[in-house]
């Protein structure tokens, strides 16, 4: 059994303003949890309040039973990357991961390692402040993988990543999840989820919202809708609800389907001699769903407090 | 996954906080420059008063008039040494919470004092090999442009080793002061006026010997105390002070800030959200 984050009915308030409101979740080894919320949530709260750089006005969160905080040293039970930016840019890299390896007892070679793994090894002798921020994310990984803890934190951690650094990620995590370790990555756009996580704790105005599966979080989603263009809507209407579909004609002169698959829809199609130009599987299910459950809850006047 | 762990030690945070400090190329620029400051200074002092006393019209009466300890401290050049090594400790502390690093910090050592004292260490372990080398170089320099007069004087003259370790200290004394402002303030700008406030303008506030109880809080600024540690026991001031400092109270001044300073760092890092 690997280390578990418990989270009981977490609170912080900062003057009048409520960041994370009686918030209680448990995230599981072996998984990549994702951490969902549109920006102002709570996400970044709630994570520092694991590593107890911020403490609560109310409730606990423990990692592995205890509060992160209890720890003398922290780098074998958590690695965290919470913002790329905080490092030093008059410092390199090697000398960034050095000093936090030593104040861990971490070996020099284990430095060398990291950043090799995150693909930095060659440029770690240059200032991190000439960086890119795809750059920093990467090292910000390699000071999280340096414990070689069972327990990985990261806040938006595909920010400033090409789409190579985004599979790359994705990849690592599915890794450390395999190994055993608790994933949790925080975002708060449902389409880096998709691919990366298997579990979602969602949560909107630091309330939670939803913690689930990451399937049964889609089901909850509106079916998927199928955009077709055709040179006879109407024909192509009759046809499609016979079979038990809804048909919406839109503005631009094409058809949204709903409860037909694309494949379904053509076939149908084909076989009443309907000509069809265009067959589009519309949306996310999961982006839906996220957005449904989180509407009003997004919360534009209150940042999250840094 | 079973997490085995080596059993946390101080000198791990020390040797960190050493990694920290060299790393940075400014520690190195505002060192060197700051003693090449303070010793040009003091050096031209000497020099502007060896040619005082050559071109005088009465050489030997000029050379017994003037206290050669005063060009080894001249006050502005350890005034200027006061708040850069004020700033040396604020920058070590606001340089990680002005780019978020504190955060980085307090998630690989949770134990946060342990960090504040580790890194009170190393600075004042700097600054005092700093200020040591500073003050022997400034003492050895002018009483060598004076040995020609005749007036040079040996590290064994009375008050001399006082008056160097006592200068020798300054710079620690104020990089932790320093320290606990930047612990307070957490910005760049805000640290460096409030070391220039404390440390430079504060003393200034209550001088004159009017109302003793200002003259006494004036006397319990490092700088008094330095003033009062550095002066040459052969040379008296022509009017004594009224309520001069004494010997045993500046060392206590110049030992109780420091110290003050580091608790005061450690309480607020450890209570304060980063």
């Amino acid at each position: 059994m690997g280390s578990v984050i418990e989270a009981i009915e977490l609170t912080k308030r900062y003057g009048r303003t409520t960041a994370v409101d009686g918030l209680s979740f448990t995230v599981k080894p072996g998984l990549v949890t994702g951490f969902l919320g549109p920006n102002g949530a709570g996400k970044s709260t709630t994570l520092r309040m694991i590593l107890g750089l911020n403490t609560p006005t109310a409730g606990t969160v423990t990692v592995d039973g205890r509060p992160f905080r209890d720890r003398p040293r922290g780098l074998r039970h958590v690695g965290a990357l919470l913002d790329a930016s905080e490092v030093h840019g008059g410092r390199s890299a090697r000398a960034h991961l050095m000093a936090l390896a030593r104040s861990n007892r971490i070996p020099r070679r284990r430095v060398d390692e990291v950043l090799e793994e995150v693909g930095l090894a060659n440029v770690a002798r240059r200032r991190v402040g000439g960086y890119s921020l795809g750059m920093r994310q990467r090292l910000g990984i390699a000071a999280a993988l340096l414990g070689d803890p069972p327990v990985l934190l990261f806040d938006e951690p595909l920010n400033g990543l090409d789409p190579e650094g985004v599979l790359w990620v994705r990849g690592l995590f599915h890794r450390m999840a395999a190994e055993g370790r608790t994933v949790f990555v925080s975002s708060h756009l449902m389409t880096e989820m998709e691919h990366t996580a298997d579990h979602l704790i969602v949560i909107g105005r630091g309330r939670l919202i939803a913690a689930e599966p990451l399937a049964e979080f889609a089901a909850r989603g509106t079916r998927a809708s199928v955009n077709v263009r055709t040179s006879d809507p109407a024909a192509l209407t009759a046809v499609l609800t016979a079979e038990g579909a809804s048909v919406q004609r839109e503005d631009d002169g094409s058809c949204t389907v709903t409860g037909l698959d694309a494949a379904r829809i053509g076939e149908l199609a084909f076989a009443h001699g309907v000509v069809v130009h265009e067959l589009a599987t519309r949306g996310s299910s999961l982006e839906e769903a996220f957005m449904q459950l989180t509407a009003g809850n997004a919360d534009h006047v209150t940042e999250e407090s840094r | 996954m079973t997490v085995t762990e080596p059993k946390a030690r101080f000198r791990d945070l020390l040797a960190a906080e050493w990694t920290k400090l060299w790393s940075l190329r400014s520690t190195y620029g505002v060192l060197v420059t700051g003693a090449l400051v303070v010793l040009g200074i003091c050096g031209n002092s000497a020099r502007s008063n060896s040619d005082l006393i050559d071109n005088s019209g009465d050489p030997a009466s000029q050379a017994a008039f003037l206290d050669p300890f005063h060009a080894a401290f001249v006050p502005d050049a350890f005034l200027i040494l006061v708040i850069l090594a004020g700033s040396v400790g604020a920058i070590a502390v606001f340089g990680e919470y002005t780019s978020g690093l504190i955060r980085t910090t307090f998630a690989a050592v949770p134990a946060r004092r342990a960090v504040v004292a580790a890194k009170v260490t190393v600075v004042a372990a700097v600054m005092t090999v700093f200020g040591a080398l500073v003050a022997g170089a400034s003492f050895g320099l002018t009483q060598a442009i004076y040995a020609e007069h005749g007036i040079g004087r040996s590290i064994g003259a009375p008050g001399a080793l006082r008056a160097v370790a006592a200068s020798a200290l300054l710079a620690p004394v104020c990089a932790l002061v320093g320290m606990a402002l930047g612990a307070l303030v957490r910005n760049a700008a805000g640290s460096v006026v409030g070391v220039v406030g404390v440390l430079a303008l504060l003393p200034n506030l209550f001088r004159g010997e009017t109302y003793r109880w200002v003259k006494e809080i004036g006397n319990a600024m490092p700088q008094s105390a330095w003033e009062a540690l550095v002066r040459n026991p052969a040379k008296p001031p022509f009017v004594p002070d009224k309520y001069p400092v004494t010997l045993t109270e500046g060392w206590i001044v110049l030992v109780a800030w420091p110290l003050a300073a580091a608790l005061l760092a450690m309480w607020v890092v450890h209570r304060r959200d980063v």
